[in-house]
């Protein structure tokens, strides 16, 4: 009993540590930490086969690659992070004769990138490396009995760390094409780096004929890969590809360790979930230190990571705002990062509100508690948000949301007149600015093309307008009147909506994921936009796995998509309509199969271009070929809204790094300040309670006292 | 009664076969191997052959149920059906499509939902039959009249309004507890007490009425009578015989979900953010992970028989006029 009574003690001591509703220790509360969320678990943490945005959000702040976009400069820019400089880029005829930089592309057979990394980079603290004093490594040999409780890397006792060097670079890109990793770019890469296809088709055949052993990648040649020295490499690609400078600021391109292959190889680590995909080894900022992707995930600053400092030069008016004050500080600015698992949007907003977590996004729910218009249509934190410190920050997302015809489809594709008149009637019906306003809460931009605000053959004003859709009106677009869809719809044979051959009302299908209550909604909106030229839409709802076969067999009409950028260049949005891309006949990124061959050939000649007047005269051409040919509504472009507390500096909305972390600074004393304003306990309503459950049990008790005692 | 269980473990055999069949059937009814691979590998960018490497990986490229290119029994155990489902049987559960040791999550995940569902369980047993019998004790009277109402309103309203009600007024507005969290140890007590009292207020409303109807039932009987006629106050008739008496139909209730507390709450957990076995199920449909589904389905049938069995148990311990051949 007394035992019991000391436990229950204790739970209650453990219990009123700190405020009541603080998620987190007492004893954390004046550490530099950020707290923040993360909705999904990660599936991949190896930087070969990662690729979705909640698995960068901790793979960016832990792995570096050579490049990566400066924080504060607009338009994105790549800057060295690895790299000592940017690489030098030289050029090769097909006999691997030097051209000069100026030759044209169409003679440039090879492009070789060096790539000089800085020296004195080291590797987070980890197993892998911990050597014995021989210089042996420690935990090269584990035994059975060395296992035992060791559930995770910092379960052993000893760790080390070592310099990173240029064959830990080429290293990783061997391991994309290995077999057994199933790289995501993969496809991508053997198609420009020299000799990956035909290395991976070896790495194949060699597992095939041994599938228990994993083949040594070192054992067969790469041509396209060559360490020059312990701090340089080069890179080879077929033809020009300026974009691959892009792929150098993705994990993908990360150093990895021989080592930590080797320590995560041994038997009974995959039992224990110790793999490179769970344990990721590193030598960025931070390190993952905590790994329970179904509670929470901890990143801690990696104590050799000494090559970075916060940039001393931004945007105009950065410095105003406060963005330049670390300028030349080490990075990152703090210790550690807890991310932790919030799957519902109701919980993660009230933990916000309530100071447990730095910063946040808006769900629909909230928007109208967090955000408001002025009455220039600006948006800005409610008067709820301000009393608190709150801050808002937006930014157009490098994504572009859209409906895609199938150009395979007789009624709605090709290239024909009627089916091209046809297509332009609905994209004037389609309302986005109201769709925008009604169901995004006016967080997004309606899409003149594919290419979003920010990216470079993006226009402006009057020269950017989808002259199909919009006139320009007053100096802003206005969507042409619906007697202008009518007229096409009636020039395209479809009077009043109804198939001058066949004299039956127009039906169009839409295929959509689209099912639950929520998506009702939308849907009768759309439903309204065809009615608007009285065609008839009917929604096929699918499930996902349907939905996407029909896509890839070209079973459809009309359908909901998206892309989210790899890369701020035009080519990584044009190409979701380039014929070689086309879904049905390749397999690949164009869903909806459109095919011009005015706009392959223009494509083509664009997407190696360097950024200038030249690469936007031909994108300008390409924008009015697809303009005029609608294979989509546009669509539009989503907006990010962030809302972060007074305590959190140096947010800044960067879409395309993921690796922001590093540059955000918290004041933990005034978060804790804030927190213990914002939370005291409220007892009364406990007070309240036994007092009632008290006068009900004794009211219980003295009425069965007294029918006793009539009995 | 160890012959008569003996029994019972044997008809289980089939029964198990007979669930994983129709999970089986069912799942690659919606998802293909394709489907599953790239859900795994993501349609950004996949190729086809990185999809068949996927495939021959994790052992998806074999027929489903019957391989006409091998020879004897290959003909069988070379297939989906029987690599994925056979070493169940010994409780290997293998891995999950993205590489994760099965056991070890389920034996990782099922403390932080037996911290939730075990109290749960325990108070809400404990309360509901004390509300119950306080409604029999008064029974025909406005307090018994109020408790039914009370309860015919808490089983009116949804479970979900009881979470994000609690979470407002609980945590939001009086700052008692967090919103939602979980830690291990002895700091876990702070977390489980919301979801814990919203789990015990959420089943009042159902649960104290069919405790009522079987004590009410009971109060109707000989024995209790004659207990009043021995002179025995109302309390000692009720909580003492009736009580005792009305454990049979209690226990066929309760027993059975014993086992299946391991299991969790896909609601409460997902709201309150414990990262117990509820929502691994749920998750790996979303994920078409079949390696988890198959466990989870597998894993959900066995303890739902040994649950069977334990009230089977439970009734010879209750009742001596029971016995098990």
């Amino acid at each position: 009993m007394k035992r019991l009574a000391a436990y229950l003690l204790m739970v209650l001591l453990a219990a009123c540590d700190g405020l009541w509703n603080a998620p987190y220790p007492a004893k954390d509360a004046y550490s530099s930490i950020l707290y923040t969320a993360f909705t999904e678990r990660p599936k991949h943490l190896d930087p070969a086969q990662a690729y979705s945005e909640n698995e960068y959000a901790l793979l960016a702040n832990i792995y570096a690659p050579p490049l990566q976009y400066h924080y504060l400069k607009r338009p994105y820019e790549l800057v060295p992070l690895a790299a000592s400089a940017m690489p030098e880029v030289t050029y090769q005829d097909s006999s691997h004769h030097a051209l000069p930089a100026d030759t044209p592309q169409d003679r440039i057979a090879y492009s070789i990138y060096e790539i000089h990394i800085k020296p004195g980079m080291r590797y987070q603290p980890h197993p892998a490396f911990a050597r014995d004093g021989k210089g042996q490594p420690v935990y090269d040999h584990l035994l059975p009995e060395q296992m035992k409780g060791v559930h995770a890397p910092r379960d052993f006792r000893l760790t080390g760390t070592r310099a990173v060097t240029a064959y830990d670079y080429a290293y990783q890109i061997r391991r994309l094409a290995d077999p057994e990793l199933h790289s995501p770019i993969y496809g991508v890469m053997s198609e420009y780096i020299v000799g990956l296809r035909e290395y991976s088709q070896k790495l194949q055949e060699v597992q095939k004929k041994n599938p228990d052993v994993h083949p040594d990648l070192l054992a067969y040649p790469l041509p396209g890969v060559e360490v020059v020295d312990d701090t340089t490499y080069r890179i080879v690609i077929k033809g020009k590809y300026p974009q691959f400078a892009y792929w150098l600021a993705m994990p993908f391109f990360s150093p990895m360790p021989q080592e930590a292959e080797r320590f995560y190889n041994q038997p009974g680590m995959k039992e224990r979930n110790l793999t490179l995909d769970w344990w990721p080894v590193g030598s960025g900022p931070y390190y993952l230190s905590e790994n329970d992707p179904n509670r929470r995930m901890v990143l801690e600053k990696n104590p050799y990571y000494d090559s970075e400092r916060y940039p001393s030069q931004g945007e105009a008016g950065d410095g105003k705002a406060g963005l330049l004050d670390d300028a030349g500080k080490k990075l990152p600015l703090t210790g550690r990062v807890v991310f932790t698992l919030e799957k519902e949007t109701i919980p993660y907003w009230n933990k916000f509100l309530q100071g447990y977590y730095d910063a946040s996004g808006i769900s629909s729910d909230s928007f109208d508690q967090a955000v408001q218009m002025s009455v220039g249509g600006e948006a800005q934190v409610s008067d709820e948000m301000r009393r608190k410190g709150i801050t808002l920050s937006t930014s157009v997302a490098t994504s572009t949301m859209y409906t895609g015809f199938n150009w395979l489809d007789p009624v709605v594709g090709g290239s024909s007149e009627r089916a091209r008149k046809l297509r332009q009637a609905i994209s004037i019906a389609v309302d986005f600015e109201e769709f925008i306003s009604i169901f995004a809460n006016g967080r997004g931009v309606a899409a003149q093309s594919p290419i979003p605000p920010g990216i470079f053959g993006y226009r402006e004003g009057r020269a950017g307008i989808n002259p199909v859709v919009y006139d320009w009106v007053d100096g802003e677009p206005r969507r042409k009147p619906i007697s202008d869809a009518k007229r096409l719809l009636a020039e395209a044979g479809y009077p009043n909506g109804v198939d001058q051959q066949t004299h039956q009302p127009l039906v169009i299908n839409l295929d959509t994921t689209a099912s639950g209550a929520g998506d009702k909604a939308r849907l009768d909106w759309l439903r309204k936009q065809f009615d608007k030229i009285n065609v008839q839409l009917v929604v096929r709802s699918t499930d996902y796995n349907r939905f996407q076969d029909k896509i890839r067999r070209g079973d459809t009409q009309m359908f909901y998509y998206g892309w989210n950028a790899d890369y701020p260049d035009p080519e990584n949005f044009l190409f979701l309509l380039d014929s070689a891309q086309g879904k049905v006949a390749h397999g690949g990124e164009n869903a909806s199969n459109y095919s011009n061959p005015e706009y392959d050939m223009l494509f083509e000649r664009m997407k190696n271009m360097d950024n200038g007047p030249e690469r936007q005269a031909i994108i300008d051409k390409m924008l009015a070929i697809i303009r005029s040919d609608a294979p989509w509504l546009w669509g539009y472009h989503p907006k990010n809204y962030v809302l972060q507390h007074g305590w959190l500096y140096n947010v800044k909305p960067n879409v395309m790094a993921n690796n922001k972390l590093k540059y955000w600074r918290v004041d933990p004393r005034q978060r804790a300040l804030y927190q213990e304003r914002w939370n005291k306990p409220v007892l009364w309503p406990l007070w309240l309670g036994g007092t009632v459950l008290l006068i009900f049990a004794f009211w219980i008790w003295r009425a069965l006292r007294k029918r006793d005692e009539a009995r | 009664m160890i012959a008569y269980l003996v029994r019972r473990m044997l008809y289980a055999i089939p029964i198990l076969v007979g669930v994983n069949l129709l999970t089986f059937s069912l799942f690659f009814v919606v998802n293909t191997p394709d489907d599953m691979a790239r859900m795994q590998l993501g349609i950004k960018r996949v190729t086809v052959d990185a999809i068949r490497q996927w495939e021959h990986q994790k052992g998806y490229d074999k027929p489903l149920f019957y391989n006409r290119a091998e020879d004897g029994i290959g003909r069988i155990t070379n297939t989906i059906f029987w690599q994925k489902s056979a070493s169940m049987f010994w409780l290997d559960f293998g891995y999950s499509d993205d590489g994760r040791d099965i056991s070890r999550e389920i034996r990782t995940r099922m403390w932080p939902s037996l911290a939730i569902a075990l109290p749960t369980f325990l108070v809400g047993l404990i309360f509901y039959i004390s509300f119950a019998l306080v409604m029999t004790l008064f029974r025909a009277t406005k307090l018994d009249q109020a408790g039914v109402a009370l309860c015919v309103v808490l089983m009116s309203v949804s479970s979900l309004f009881y979470i994000i009600g609690g979470q407002f007024v609980i945590s939001k507005l009086w700052h008692l507890v967090p919103i939602s969290g979980y830690a291990g140890g002895l700091n876990s007590f702070r977390f489980v007490v919301l979801p814990v009292v919203i789990g015990v207020i959420s089943g009042i409303g159902s649960s104290s009425r069919w405790y009522r109807t079987i004590f009410l039932e009971e109060m109707g009987k000989d024995y209790v009578r004659t207990a009043r006629a021995k002179g025995l106050s109302e309390i000692a008739v009720l909580f003492i015989h009736v009580l005792k008496n009305a454990m049979i139909p209690i226990l066929t209730g309760v027993v059975v979900v014993i086992p299946l507390l391991f299991m969790g709450s896909l609601l409460t957990e997902s709201f309150f953010g414990i990262p117990g076995l509820g929502s691994y199920t749920i998750d790996a449909i979303n994920a078409q992970d079949f390696a988890i589904v198959r466990a989870m389905v597998f894993l959900g049938s066995l303890l739902y028989i040994a649950g069977l069995m334990l009230t089977d148990i439970s009734y010879t311990v209750v009742d001596p006029r029971v016995r098990l051949s």
